[in-house]
């Protein structure tokens, strides 16, 4: 008996529409969150992770009804992410129906945000997601190498990556979604060190994102110490399945749903 | 004619999670802090997220805990989900804030015993697990043992206390799960049930966990 390895699909949504094509045959309306949410559910996804990449405060409107219209249909864990700045925007995401929230920029401007969203609401809901990378040559070093990036990932925000996330669990954080600014987009692989050095310095849970272009590739990030995975283009492309990713899993030793 | 379920909405938890979930089993669901509809209803389901210590309080502020114990003093469903579950033991221990002390919270005292930190290497426990239920079970009948359920909490009830020892009551019928130490994962105790898991999050699996309590109103 123990824990199963979570397989986590992520859906960038702009104003309640989902963007970065997602090419699935047999669905009727690929933009629709609601419709892929289901997708990913009946293929077997652990969770669902929407990152809100709406610009305009105006249209949050429609962030909230599509995050409601999902946990209608959906009896999976849902986690919300993507311009959230205040424990009013965590309440009212998680009374349309989400049960996690990710915050990211907002942390990094004001620390305190995390713990203010973890007494009010309980750590189980806060989700840090944190946006690393190497540090460049021509930077300001970091004690580990590794720093915190903002602006997805195109400006280094002069914060030890290691020191943020072992901060950030000690200050309510309940988990933690790593993403690899380097290893993102590269189809080559999650980044090992990166997940290794992570895992050592927090006992909350530990999401790995960036790099998946295989299925063979999830497997080592496990081994590294991630308790979750999560990859958004190849399921979007039909590169390969949830399925597949589990059943590559489960023939590396791990415990998969 | 469909059972009529209330969610107790005392300000804590996803409540539309849990009020779709329950509708999907075909009860008519309402979502009110009312006592009075709370008390009558042919099921109660009691939901909860965060702290114990402060589900605690909310729900003695919206007389949660006195509903609680009149429907069961009359025998009447009620279910607990998560700290929905924790709050109807004796006491809850926990950080009272970010690098504070523990300290103790008494919680409803329908059944003895006291919700702890789990002790395993990586808390929360979150994520989808396998339990044990025993023979007698109704919640988790017609399940398979490979099912899995969703969880996400740090605190658990440890051990279980309440040593029922009748020839005429049936002894309740707990549930265990394991991470890092054993916990009990579910208790079905005349009718008192409860969850540390979320059903409503479950997909199937929790469906027909929900739907196997309805099937007993």
């Amino acid at each position: 008996m123990s824990l199963a390895i979570r397989v986590i699909p992520c859906l960038d949504v702009d104003a309640g529409r989902v963007v970065k094509g997602v090419n699935f045959e047999n669905l009727r309306d690929a933009g629709d969150p609601v419709e892929l949410a289901a997708t990913y559910d009946a293929g077997g996804a652990d969770e669902l992770t929407f990152l809100d990449v709406t610009a305009s405060s105006g249209n949050r409107e429609t962030t909230y009804d599509m995050v409601r219209r999902t946990a209608e249909q959906v009896f999976i864990p849902l986690t919300v992410g993507g311009g959230v700045r205040t424990t009013e925007d965590v309440d009212r995401l998680l009374r349309v129906g989400a049960d996690k929230v990710g915050v990211n920029t907002a942390a990094i401007a004001r620390p305190e945000l995390l713990g203010e969203i973890a007494e009010r609401f309980g750590r189980q809901v806060l989700v840090l997601s944190a946006d690393v990378r190497r540090v460049r040559e021509d930077a300001a070093p970091t004690p580990s190498g590794f720093e915190v990036t903002t602006h997805g990932g195109r400006k280094g925000a002069g914060i030890d990556a290691l020191e943020w996330c072992e901060r950030a669990a000690e200050s309510g954080a309940g988990e933690i979604l790593l993403n690899s600014m380097d290893a993102d987009g590269t189809k080559a692989g999650f980044d090992l060190e990166l997940i290794r050095k992570v895992r050592a310095r927090v006992d909350v849970p530990l999401i790995a994102s960036g790099g998946a272009g295989a299925v063979e590739h999830f497997a080592p990030a496990v081994a590294a110490g991630a308790d979750a995975v999560l990859a958004a283009t190849v399921f979007h492309f039909g590169e390969f399945t949830i399925a597949d990713v589990k059943q590559s899993l489960r023939e590396a030793g791990h415990v998969v749903r | 004619m469909s059972s009529r379920v209330v969610v107790l909405d005392y300000g804590s938890g996803n409540l539309r999670s849990a009020q779709r979930a329950m509708e999907r089993t075909g009860a008519e669901v309402t979502v009110t802090s009312d006592p009075r509809t709370a008390l009558e209803a042919d099921g109660l389901v009691v939901p909860g997220v965060g702290a114990f210590s402060a589900c605690v309080a909310s729900l003695k502020k919206a007389g949660g805990d006195r509903v609680i114990g009149r429907r069961v003093a009359g025998g009447r469903p009620v279910l607990g989900i998560c700290v929905g579950m924790q709050v109807l033991f004796e006491r809850g221990v926990e950080q009272a804030a970010v690098h504070a002390e523990d300290v103790a919270t008494e919680g409803c005292g329908e059944w003895p015993g006291t919700v702890e930190r789990l002790k395993a290497p990586v808390v929360p426990h979150m994520g989808w697990n396998t339990i044990t239920p025993p023979e007698n079970s109704r919640l988790f009948a017609g399940l398979a043992p490979e099912e899995r359920f969703y969880f996400v909490h740090s605190y658990a009830v440890r051990h279980w206390e309440f040593v029922a020892s009748s020839d005429r009551i049936p002894a309740p019928a707990v549930t265990w799960s394991e991470h890092g130490e054993p916990f009990v994962a579910a208790v079905e105790n005349g009718p008192l049930s409860a969850t540390q898991f979320h059903p409503e999050k479950s997909g199937d699996a929790g469906a027909r966990v929900l739907a196997n309590w309805v099937a007993t109103l």
